[in-house]
Formats: structure tokens, C-alpha cells, sequence
């Protein structure tokens, strides 16, 4: 019971935080629509309007991952500049707990993304999105956010010794854009590319999403959402704890 | 003599001052790494939706990444020296104005010029773009110039630092608008009329044309006029930045809200 509430609450937080925050909502908002513009028109160009769905629904979900990368990749160094690192290393509750429901709450911020990309598709495209199973794609969206979100929190973690690691992960929105398959399929890329793939969770979201949209089977990719995101969790929970016991011991919690 | 050495010396010291913050952690990934990204990320949208060549892309994206040195750069000329409280300290020196500010935008144009052309070479050697070895001299001077041009627009976004508290957020739009009106992705003659318009009038548009037409083995003769409209907009959006820099300055020292935003 208390860690269901220690999780609401810190998501809870953490969204009231993030919304106050112009660059994490208006931006959140406005960025991954010149990159949905641009591949409407891209896609327009065609006859065919299976293409221009197939980009719609990507170009939604990528707004999910841009809203997460960079801010989960520099979450820590955040709390670090707050002066809160410490406080939060040194409270009762594990630190995980602390940490996961900040990178799920950045991900969740990325609806306002998706929602605004659907819209701006139909408004100004005139993409209509048909939902052929709406109770697969309202499980599959919370499935996507969350399993994004345990991928943050993983990169939050194994970026807690980099000074600047909102750089890196900024760096790594492009290339989960890209191998994802948010607006490639994934059969164009080499096939050294496929097993990074399918190690992401990205990629099954946005097949969950696509195929509870567009008529699928979405229920395994949603399992799989799931199952790589509790994964990410698993090995994060274990890098805190040698990341934490490291810095407690040579005392760099504030100095990285 | 005086406003030489402002121009020159504040110039590289205000670069390196950047620097500090810039440090390779920062720069490597997000101006060497992310614009080789973005450039596979357009490349395989485009053949996905088979609508140009894998040069086509590689070109406009190299180029117009040089928008994120060039703007955010430029921004931090007021907007870095307001964080870190030395503005007012620059702003009540007697230093002529035009070369205090001049100087610190050059280093900026050589480093977005770096930026661009380093994304064009790795870009281009990694999906393969065959560009005659004569064309890549011609190709430099306009990437220099597609950099000098948008550097005359990072002008313009210092000055409105002076109102605007979150200028990274600002620098990310108007790099999105580069994205979607330059023709970096879509060609300009297939967008609608009114974003044709607003193209021919912004940085990159002329001088991305002009690289092409340069890979594609034109001669520099025939991209004189791309390159002279390109280096047009830039002094003309330099010219506008400098104003408005000027003007923010007069209106933050009558109001006392240098420090304000």
C-alpha cells in the first residue's frame, strides 16, 4: 500500500511540476508537430493513404519518447542542481520508487503530444484516425507511456556519473525515433538493426498502438511494452543500488 | 583600433566562455552525433515514402542543423550572460556596440559552419553520396554562408531574449520552422503557396538549393545568385537583429528590467 501511494503521489507531483514547465508542455507540444508536418507532407505525396495513417499514429508516439529522453537522461543532475539528490538518497523509500514515477510522469506528459499530433494530422492533413478496437488502444497507450517511462528511468540511471546527461539523452531521441519504427517500417533497415529494435519497447508500443488503431492483433505487442519495461525497472533497480552504494562510499552522490 | 579588439578578443573570449558550459560531453553528442541522426532518420522516412534521393536528404538536414549552434549560441548572448548576471556589466561598458556584438556572432557562424559540413561528410559517406571531388570547395562557401545566414537570425532571437525568459524553447521552434519551410525535407515547390513565400525569406532556403545544385555538378557560376540571396537574408536579418538588440537595450535600461525575464 505504500508503495502504490509513494508511486501515485510521486507521479502525481512530479506531473504538476512538469506542467508548469513551458518547455516540457508547450514544447512537448509544438516540437513533434515540424516533425509530423514534415512527414505528412513526405507521406502526402503518395496515393496511397495507408502511408499517411502509418505516420500519423508514429509521428503521435514520438512525441512520447521526445518528452522522456532528454529529461530522464538529465533527471538526476536535475534533482543534483535542486540540492533534493541527497535528501531523496537519504529518505526511508527506496530510491527507485522515488525515481521510476518521475520518468513514467515524463512520458505521460507526452499525451498532450500525441493528442495535439492526432489533431493537427486531421485538422490540417485531414488524416482521419478510425480507432478499430478502442479498449486495446486505451490499454495500449498506458502500456506504451509506462514501458517509455521505465526506459527513462533506466537512462536516468546509467547516466548518474555524466555531468551533462540531458546531452546524451537528447543525443538518443533520433536514433528511438528512427530504429523504433515510429515512421520507418522496420523491414527497410539492415538486419543488424532488428535486434536493437526489438530491445526496445518503443517498438512494441507503437505496434500495440498501431494495430489496436488500424486492426491487429495488438494484445502480444502490448505484453511485450510491458514485459521489456518491467525488465528496464529490473536492471535499473539493481544499478541504483551499485550506484548509490558507490557514491555513499566515496562520497560523490553531489559531486559527479 | 579599440573596436577591432573588441570585436576579435570579446569575440573569442565570449566563445570560449561558452565553452566552459559547451564542454565535449555537450558538443559531441548533440552537434555531432544528433545531426547525423537526424539526416538517417529523414533518409529513411524518404525512402519509405520514395520521394527523393538519399542526397536530397542528407544535404538539408546537414545544413539546417547548423541552426542549432547558430541560434542557441547567439541566444546565449543575452540570455547566458542575464544567468550568469554579468549583462548589465557588459551592457554599461563604453564599447561600440556593433563589434561587441559582431564579434561574438563570428565565431558562432565558423562553428555552425563546422557543424554542417561535418554532417554532410559523415552523413553523406554513411549512405553512400557521390559528390565531384571540384564541387565540395563550392559547397564549403555556401555551407559558410547558409551558417552566416542564420547566424543573422540568431541576432534576431538575442535581441528578443531580453523578453523572453524561455529562449531554449524559443531557439527549438523557430529551428522547427527551419525543418518545415527551408525545403530541407520537402521540396519548396511542393509546399503550399503561402509557406513558398515565407521560404524565399528565410535562412537555409536559398543555400541548401544551391549545395544541391553544386552535388549535382553545377558550376559555382550558375549558384552565384542562391549564394548573394542567402548572404542578402542574412544581412538583412543581422541588420533587424542588431536593431532590435539595440532597442531592447534602451527599453531594459528605461524600465530596469535587464534582469528581468
Amino acid at each position: 500500500m505504500t508503495t502504490a501511494r509513494l508511486l501515485w503521489v510521486g507521479w502525481l507531483m512530479q506531473m504538476k511540476m512538469l506542467a508548469r514547465s513551458s518547455f516540457n508542455t508547450l514544447l512537448g507540444i509544438v516540437y513533434p508537430l515540424f516533425f509530423a508536418t514534415v512527414a505528412f507532407f513526405m507521406f502526402r505525396a503518395g496515393d496511397d493513404p495507408k502511408p499517411l495513417l502509418y505516420a500519423s499514429l508514429g509521428a503521435a508516439v514520438m512525441g512520447i519518447w521526445g518528452a522522456t529522453s532528454t529529461a530522464a537522461g538529465g533527471s538526476l543532475a536535475q534533482q543534483r542542481w535542486h540540492g533534493t539528490l541527497e535528501l531523496l538518497v537519504a529518505a526511508p523509500a527506496h530510491f527507485a520508487l522515488i525515481l521510476l514515477p518521475t520518468t513514467i510522469a515524463m512520458a505521460t506528459i507526452g499525451i498532450y503530444s500525441m493528442a495535439s499530433t492526432l489533431l493537427w494530422g486531421w485538422l490540417v492533413f485531414g488524416i482521419d484516425v478510425q480507432i478499430g478496437d478502442p479498449l486495446a488502444f486505451l490499454i495500449a497507450v498506458p502500456a506504451t507511456v509506462i514501458s517509455i517511462g521505465a526506459l527513462g528511468f533506466l537512462l536516468a540511471i546509467a547516466f548518474v556519473r555524466f555531468r551533462q546527461a540531458w546531452a546524451l539523452g537528447n543525443m538518443l531521441e533520433y536514433p528511438v525515433w528512427l530504429v523504433s519504427g515510429f515512421l520507418v517500417p522496420l523491414t527497410l533497415f539492415p538486419g543488424w538493426v532488428l535486434p536493437i529494435s526489438w530491445a526496445l519497447a518503443p517498438t512494441w508500443g507503437i505496434d500495440a498502438i498501431r494495430g489496436a488503431a488500424l486492426g491487429g492483433s495488438p494484445w502480444e505487442d502490448i505484453a511485450m511494452a510491458l514485459a521489456l519495461g518491467a525488465g528496464y525497472v529490473a536492471i535499473g533497480v539493481l544499478l541504483v543500488q551499485r550506484t548509490l552504494r558507490a557514491a555513499r562510499t566515496k562520497g560523490t552522490l553531489a559531486l559527479s | 583600433m579599440t573596436s577591432a579588439r573588441v570585436f576579435f578578443f570579446g569575440g573569442i573570449a565570449s566563445y570560449r566562455a561558452l565553452f566552459g558550459w559547451l564542454s565535449p560531453w555537450v558538443f559531441i553528442p548533440s552537434l555531432l552525433v544528433a545531426p547525423v541522426f537526424q539526416i538517417l532518420l529523414f533518409v529513411y522516412i524518404g525512402r519509405s515514402a520514395q520521394l527523393e534521393s538519399d542526397e536530397f536528404y542528407v544535404i538539408g538536414n546537414a545544413i539546417q542543423y547548423a541552426a542549432i549552434p547558430c541560434l542557441f549560441a547567439m541566444t546565449h548572448l543575452i540570455a547566458g550572460e542575464r544567468f550568469q548576471q554579468t549583462l548589465g556589466y557588459i551592457l554599461i561598458t563604453p564599447a561600440r556596440r556593433l563589434p561587441l556584438f559582431l564579434g561574438r556572432a563570428l565565431p558562432v557562424v565558423v562553428n555552425g559552419f563546422f557543424v554542417a559540413a561535418f554532417s554532410l561528410v559523415v552523413g553523406g559517406a554513411i549512405v553512400g553520396m557521390q559528390v565531384p571531388a571540384s564541387a565540395w570547395g563550392p559547397i564549403a562557401l555556401a555551407t559558410a554562408v547558409s551558417a552566416f545566414s542564420c547566424t543573422g537570425l540568431g541576432l534576431v532571437n538575442a535581441g528578443l531574449g531580453f523578453v523572453v525568459r524561455e529562449t531554449s524553447v524559443l531557439s527549438n521552434i523557430i529551428f522547427g520552422l527551419l525543418l518545415v519551410f527551408t525545403g530541407a525535407n520537402v521540396p519548396v515547390d511542393q509546399l503550399p503557396r503561402w509557406m513558398q513565400i515565407v521560404s524565399e525569406g528565410m535562412p537555409f532556403t536559398h543555400g541548401i538549393e544551391a549545395v544541391r545544385r553544386l552535388a549535382d555538378g553545377g558550376a559555382l557560376a550558375d549558384v552565384w545568385g542562391l549564394i548573394g540571396l542567402e548572404a542578402l537574408i542574412g544581412v538583412v536579418y543581422g541588420a533587424g537583429g542588431y536593431a532590435l538588440i539595440r532597442a531592447m537595450e534602451v527599453v531594459g535600461r528605461r524600465h530596469a528590467t535587464l534582469e528581468r525575464a
